[in-house]
Formats: structure tokens, C-alpha cells, sequence
């Protein structure tokens, strides 16, 4: 029981908790913008090789080096949107798909250009993990963690108490009805690429401290957010938080050796956790599990 | 110079005009209804009156001031408010929410506005933290009223404001429409519900394949038997 | 001169190899305007099941079967359109976004079991060793009697693919992509015509691949990346334009010398900055998709891309 606490409930929330922050910016982008947005993960590495290089050419702790990682995901986001996104968004609407795809080969490009193809990793001291009664556990995995309900609790908070928040929300429910609200849509959708641009910043850093930095590492998690948002109802903010933690779980989860301690999926199957969740999501509730758009 | 004032209007998604050079008219204090068949442009007219589709060509003046395709989160503050057809709450939003959007672009009005909506609707008391999805389609409607009355606006304009609804919340909500007229406010609304619609309208409006029909007192229009025979359903 | 002979039908081969898949990717997209994110899933299960089957028998994966060509390519094609029928007729009900999403995923998965499954791929050793039709010929004439089998193999699938677009089935396909509910009202099954569509364009997507194992010799998890299969495709169709065969060639066979000639262009500056160059192209590539994407959605020779949104 203690193992399975260790080596896979823990593991599994933290990644939970990445992956909610990753698909609920994702999620709010669809739900404002209606479009699902392939350039998420790369964004997401953006932010975490800006934080490297802040925090390796500074000598600042990693948790210092977040600001710098929204400091480069914010302009990346709203420079690609003004330039890119917003031409296309009046009259085409699935060719917005195309041209973030394109976008996602931009950033990584980027990246490849400036940092290289090597893994890196987060100058971090190696520290004994923290022990409570047999459950052990990494001072940054509970930093992580407690990170990522912060950033869950201010976006609750910007979003329902907020009169920008309230008009995200009421842009996702009805574009048109919010404009002959008088909410000025182009403003809300700036908004909307901020949150969802620092959101993934911080899950970008958290990806890295937990594992390493590599180019493909935002691709890897765009399939896993992309999952979670839908099975959470896409469109749905708390749906996408909420989708992400049970599928960081899953993830962790598969490998456990259940019957006869061979491991339920093969380690290197993990990342395929996400392709089944979305299929069945997709099979059995189409809608998610918050009744988001369909 | 009446409150509203249309000329002329053309437009229509893409390349196809559905409005062939509609005029409308309505004064302050005035109920506008118009009828016609499916198809015949009426909604399309509201939303381009409203600047959610093009215009082509033509004139659109609201107290004399031109608006024709001015963007249409500017309307509110010019006075014009809109509760389009069906899709007119936001679901996922309380009722409280739903009427401060209405004065999302003057929030100090918050207070003022829920409670003039409130005294003209006091069911909706109940249920302000009720999310607007969860309401039958008749408080739906008076969500939507309210919400587009938040602003104290010089005209609205209700997009079938009685579909789906069942006698006696048609009723009310004519009765409703006639009391904002009375407070001053110009009133344009679009019916399928022909008959009892026109019975309150000052003015009422036929259109057909994107152009004026007949326009004259509705009283007027009811008893024209071509009218009726044509567009009313015999 | 024999290097130029054999540099140019490396060239001519792997464009015709293009255009193919750029033909499969049109009658997904360009003609029925399913997105398609994961055209390296299938034309890697096309390589693999091609390779697999005309390779020599070897103890590292299974087979090979020592199959001919004529009928190894036919059968890797069916072998894509097997991989997209389950998800097809999954995602296909839903929103076109949720089809992106999937492939996607197909693309990971297919990468997965090359990547672990040994007894099946031979894992990361690939394949190796794969006949290449018409070697014998010594070189250069059987790089050229390849590419000549290959232009041919083109030739074959542009009539099929001019034939699909013109014939009523592509007519509906058309009606279901710019109007789905005028079409169902003319009593087409968008579903079942959108499904069909995505396995015919993931069959030209398999025989492309097993045209490349063929050419290259080898398979490998890393053989085929997503960047110059997916990405290159998607920008092959749209400079070309989209639902329009001869804008999907045409655009292949542009976008691929262009592509060529960057790739000579970066080998030619010493170690680092050839690497970085490297970078850089890809970074243009990504740009010149978006410009044209402004500029000119409806590419060089070209229909138009999906419908006006009311």
C-alpha cells in the first residue's frame, strides 16, 4: 500500500497536476476562441527552456526563474495570435488548427535554434525526500503540487468574481450575446491568451524541475492535455483541471503491478494512456464529464 | 426624426444579400412587430441592425446618429440593446451574472439596473443564483429581457421573444413589452405568433424576401384580408 | 555525370513519393476537410507492413516473406486504411477538431509499438535490408527504372484520385464538407462518406510509405519523422491548394525543391552552423505556411479551403 502511495499515487498527482495546468489554458483558449490549440505544448516548452536560461544565467532558484518563463510565453502567444490567428479567425475556421500547427513547428524550431537538441535539466540540488510515516516524498513534488492549486485558485477566482473573468465566461457560452453585451471581444481574447500563456509557463517549469527539459517535451504533453481537457468537457476550465489529475493518475497508475506483479501496461506504454482516454471519452461521453462543448 | 430609422438596408452572409432594401421605422414608446414567413429576413434584418451581419447598403439611424455597421459591442452604449432568438442567456452564468453583463459596459449601473429588473420581473428574485441554463424557457426569456433592459436603452429589439412558450407566459410577456413601451423605450420585435403580436403593435411590418411588404397599424394589417390570407395563415 | 543522374532521380523519387502522400492528405482534407495531424502513423504502418513482407527472413522481427513489390504495396496501403478505419469511425462522428487530436495520437501509438515491440519491428535495430525493385539494374539505371516505377505508381493514383473527385462520390464528398446539413438533406450519410474518404487517403499514405522503406532500404523508429511527413505534407497541400490534384502535386513537387535546396544549401556551412541552419529552415518553413495561409489560402493552383464561416 505505502509503495503504491510512493511509486504511483504521488507520481501520478504531480503529473496531474502539470497536465491540469497545461489543459485548462488549453481549454479556456477553446472555449473563448473555439479552436483547439496545437501550439500548447510547444508553448509549454518555450516557457520552461526561458526559465532555464534565466535561472542557469542568473543563479536564481527555479521557482524565481516562473516570471521569466511567462515573460517569454505571453509576447510567443499574443504575437503569434495578432499575426497569425487573428486573420483567420473571422472566416476559416479549421484552418486556425493548420496555421497553430504551424506555429508549434515555429516555437520548436526556436528552440532547437537557441538551446540545442540535448536534454537539459534544472540545476537542482539532490535533497533526501521528505518522510511522513513511511510515505516519502520531494520537497519540489509538494511544491508542485501546492503550485498548481494556487494557480487553480486564482484562476477560480479571476474567473467567477472578476468582470473580465465573467466575460470569458460569457464569451465561451455565446460569442455573439457577449458582444451586444458590449464585451469587447478582441480585449477578452488578449486576456484569455495571457492566463492560458502563464498557466502553461508554470506547467512548463514544473514539467522540467520534475523530469528534463527537451525540445519534444511540449509535444509530448499536447496529446496528454489535449485528453484531459476533453474528457474534463473542452471548454470547461475545472473540467480540464479536474481531467488532468485523473489522467497524471492514469498515467502513473497503469503501471502497476496489480496481478502477479507484472505491471498492468508496460512502462513504455505510458504515454499511450492519453490516446485511450480520449478514444473512450470520445466513445462513451463525448461531452466529458462536465458537459463541455460539443 | 423617428428613434429608429432604416433605409434601404442590404446585406446578408457572404456573397448573398437576404435583405433586399428594407425601411423601418419606430419611435420612442412605439411597438414595432414584424411578421413574415420563414426565410423572409426578419432575424437576419434584427442582426444586421444590431451589427452582427454585413451591411451592404443603406442606412441605419438611431437618434439620428448613423450606425450602420458599427461594431456591435458598441450598440449598448448607444442605446440600442438586442435579446436575439433561442440562444439569448449566457447557460453557464447565473441570473445575477446574466444582468450584470447587461451593464458590462458600465458596471456602476449594476444596482440601479437589477433593481428596475427585478420590480419589472419579480420571479427572476428567486432564482439569481440559479446558472440561466437550468430555467424553464419562459424565465429564460424574461433573463434576456431583463438583461437587455439593464442600460436603460432607447430601443430594443426581441427576436421572437414568445417562441416555445406556452399561452399564458405569451401573455405575460406581451404585457411585459407593453409596459417598456409605455416607460418610453421603442420597441421592435419579431413574431411568428402573428396574431396576438400585432394586436399590441402600434406599427407592424410585413416582410418578404427581404423586402417591405406592407406597413401600417397592426390593428390595420390584421384586418386586411390579403394580408392575412398571405402571411398570417389565412 | 552518373552522380547527377543518380542525384537527380533521388530527387525525382522522393518528390514523386510526396505527391503521393500530398494526394492521400488532399482527399482527406482538401476534398472532404478531415484534418489529419498523423499522416507518419500511416505512412509508417505502410513502410513497416511493406517492409516486413518483402524483406528477407531474419531472426530479429517477424517475417520477412520475401513478398514482391506488387503485392507488398497494395497490401501496405490496405494496412493503413485498417489503422484509420477504428478511429475514423470513432472521431469522425464528432467535431473535425477532435479528428486533429486523434490522429495525433494514432501517430504516438504507431510510434510506440515500432519502438518496443522487437519481435514484431525488429525495435530499434528497424528493419534493414528491404529489396528495392529493379536493383539488379546495377546503378544508375535502376535508381532510374525505380524512379520510373514510382512516377508511374503516381501516375496511377492521380487518375484514381481525379477519378474519385469527379465521379458522384467525390461530388458528395464536396456537398458534406462546404454544407453538411443541405447534404444530409439530399440524403447523403455524411458519417459513412467521411469515413470512406479517410481510409482511401490513409491507403495513399501507406503505399507512400512503403515506396520509402523501398527506396531507402531501411525502416526504423527514427527513420520517418514527424516534421518531414506530416508537416511537409500538410505545407505541400496548402502551397498547392487545396481539394485540387494538380495543386497537391504541383505543390509537392515545389515545395520539395525548395526543401532539397535548403538542405544542400545548410550542408554546404561548416559542422555547427549546418546544424543551426538546419533550425532556421525549419523555423521558415512553419512561416511560409502562415503566409500563405494569409496571403493565398486557396494555394498556388487551387479550389478553395473549407467554407466561409457565417
Amino acid at each position: 500500500m505505502l509503495a503504491f502511495v510512493n511509486f504511483y499515487l504521488l507520481p501520478g498527482l504531480v503529473l496531474g497536476a502539470i497536465y491540469a495546468l497545461s489543459a485548462t489554458g488549453l481549454s479556456l483558449i477553446y472555449g473563448v476562441m473555439r479552436f483547439a490549440h496545437f501550439a500548447h505544448g510547444d508553448l509549454l516548452a518555450l516557457g520552461a527552456y526561458c526559465a532555464f536560461a534565466a535561472s542557469t544565467s542568473l543563479g536564481i532558484s527555479v521557482w524565481a526563474s516562473i516570471p521569466f518563463a511567462a515573460a517569454a510565453t505571453i509576447p510567443a502567444a499574443l504575437v503569434a495570435d495578432a499575426l497569425f490567428y487573428a486573420p483567420l479567425r473571422r472566416s476559416l475556421p479549421a484552418v486556425l488548427l493548420i496555421s497553430s500547427f504551424g506555429v508549434a513547428l515555429m516555437l520548436r524550431a526556436l528552440i532547437y535554434f537557441f538551446f540545442g537538441p540535448t536534454p537539459v535539466t534544472f540545476p537542482r540540488p539532490i535533497v533526501p525526500p521528505l518522510v511522513f510515516e513511511g510515505v516519502r516524498i520531494q520537497a519540489r513534488h509538494i511544491w508542485i503540487i501546492l503550485g498548481a492549486a494556487l494557480c487553480a485558485f486564482m484562476l477560480h477566482l479571476i474567473l467567477s468574481r472578476t468582470r473580465a473573468g465573467r466575460a470569458m465566461r460569457a464569451m465561451s457560452d455565446d460569442p455573439d450575446l457577449a458582444r451586444i453585451s458590449g464585451v469587447a471581444t478582441a480585449a477578452v481574447i488578449r486576456l484569455t491568451w495571457i492566463i492560458a500563456a502563464v498557466l502553461v509557463a508554470v506547467a512548463g517549469v514544473f514539467l522540467g524541475l520534475d523530469t528534463q527539459l527537451q525540445p519534444v517535451m511540449g509535444f509530448n504533453v499536447l496529446l496528454a492535455s489535449f485528453a484531459a481537457a476533453i474528457l474534463g468537457g473542452i471548454g470547461r476550465p475545472w473540467g480540464a483541471a479536474f481531467g488532468g489529475v485523473i489522467l497524471g493518475l492514469a498515467e502513473e497508475c497503469s503501471t502497476y503491478p496489480l496481478v502477479d506483479g507484472a505491471p498492468l501496461l508496460q512502462p513504455t506504454y505510458k504515454s499511450a494512456v492519453a490516446f485511450v482516454v480520449l478514444i473512450a471519452t470520445l466513445l462513451l461521453r463525448p461531452q466529458g464529464l462536465f458537459r463541455g462543448m460539443i | 426624426m423617428a428613434l429608429l430609422e432604416v433605409r434601404g438596408l442590404t446585406g446578408g452572409y457572404g456573397e448573398t444579400d437576404i435583405l433586399n432594401g428594407v425601411d423601418l421605422d419606430a419611435d420612442a414608446g412605439e411597438v414595432v412587430v414584424i411578421v413574415g414567413a420563414n426565410g423572409a429576413g426578419k432575424s437576419t434584418l434584427m442582426k444586421a441592425i444590431a451589427g452582427l451581419v454585413r451591411i451592404r447598403a443603406g442606412q441605419v439611424r438611431l437618434a439620428g446618429e448613423e450606425i450602420a455597421n458599427a461594431p456591435a459591442e458598441s450598440m449598448v452604449l448607444r442605446g440600442l440593446a438586442y435579446v436575439p432568438q433561442e440562444r439569448n442567456v449566457f447557460p453557464s452564468l447565473t441570473v445575477e451574472e446574466n444582468l450584470a453583463m447587461g451593464v458590462y459596459a458600465r458596471p456602476e449601473k449594476f444596482r440601479e439596473g437589477k433593481e428596475r429588473a427585478l420590480a419589472l420581473f419579480p420571479d427572476l428574485a428567486a432564482r439569481l443564483a440559479t446558472p440561466a441554463g437550468r430555467l424553464s424557457g419562459g424565465q429564460r426569456q424574461m433573463v434576456a429581457i431583463a438583461r437587455a433592459l439593464m442600460l436603460e436603452p432607447r430601443l430594443i429589439m426581441l427576436d421572437e421573444p414568445t417562441a416555445g412558450l406556452s399561452p399564458k407566459f405569451c401573455s405575460a410577456i406581451f404585457a411585459r413589452v407593453q409596459e417598456i413601451a409605455r416607460a418610453g423605450i421603442g420597441v421592435v420585435m419579431v413574431e411568428q405568433n402573428a396574431r396576438p403580436a400585432l394586436a399590441i403593435a402600434d406599427r407592424g411590418v410585413v416582410l418578404a424576401m427581404g423586402r417591405n411588404r406592407a406597413i401600417a397599424p397592426g390593428p390595420a394589417l390584421l384586418a386586411d384580408p390579403n394580408i392575412g390570407r398571405l402571411f398570417l395563415g389565412g | 555525370m552518373e552522380q547527377a543522374l543518380l542525384y537527380a532521380a533521388t530527387l525525382g523519387t522522393l518528390a514523386c513519393i510526396y505527391a503521393v502522400l500530398t494526394l492521400g492528405l488532399n482527399l482527406q482534407w482538401g476534398l472532404t476537410g478531415l484534418m489529419n495531424f498523423g499522416g507518419l502513423g500511416f505512412v509508417a504502418v505502410g513502410a513497416y507492413t511493406a517492409a516486413l513482407l518483402t524483406a528477407a527472413p531474419s531472426a530479429t522481427h517477424v517475417g520477412g516473406f520475401g513478398v514482391p513489390w506488387w503485392l507488398a504495396w497494395p497490401a501496405a496501403g490496405l494496412a493503413a486504411a485498417l489503422l484509420a478505419l477504428p478511429v475514423g469511425a470513432i472521431a469522425l462522428r464528432l467535431r473535425a477538431d477532435y479528428l486533429a487530436i486523434a490522429t495525433i495520437g494514432i501517430a504516438e501509438i504507431v510510434r510506440l509499438v515500432a519502438r518496443n515491440e522487437d519481435w514484431l519491428t525488429g525495435g530499434p535495430l528497424g528493419v534493414t535490408a528491404i529489396p528495392r525493385p529493379f536493383e539488379s539494374l546495377g546503378t544508375p539505371t535502376g535508381q532510374v527504372a525505380f524512379l520510373l516505377l514510382v512516377g508511374a505508381v503516381l501516375a496511377v493514383l492521380f487518375a484514381a484520385a481525379q477519378a474519385t473527385a469527379n465521379s458522384p462520390f467525390g461530388r458528395a464528398l464536396r456537398a458534406v464538407r462546404d454544407d453538411e446539413e443541405a447534404a444530409k438533406a439530399a440524403g447523403k450519410n455524411p458519417a459513412r462518406l467521411r469515413l470512406h474518404a479517410f481510409l482511401l487517403g490513409a491507403g495513399f499514405m501507406g503505399l507512400g510509405g512503403a515506396m520509402m522503406t523501398a527506396f531507402f532500404k531501411f525502416i526504423g523508429p527514427d527513420a520517418l519523422e514527424p516534421v518531414t511527413v506530416t508537416f511537409l505534407v500538410w505545407v505541400m497541400l496548402i502551397a498547392g491548394g487545396s481539394g485540387n490534384n494538380w495543386g497537391a502535386v504541383a505543390g509537392a513537387f515545389a515545395v520539395w525543391v525548395v526543401w532539397a535546396a535548403t538542405d544542400w544549401l545548410a550542408a554546404q556551412l561548416p559542422g555547427e552552423a549546418a546544424t543551426r541552419a538546419a533550425y532556421i529552415r525549419l523555423f521558415l518553413i512553419g512561416l511560409a505556411l502562415q503566409a500563405i495561409l494569409l496571403a493565398r489560402p486557396q494555394g498556388l493552383i487551387g479550389e478553395r479551403i473549407g467554407s466561409p464561416q457565417r
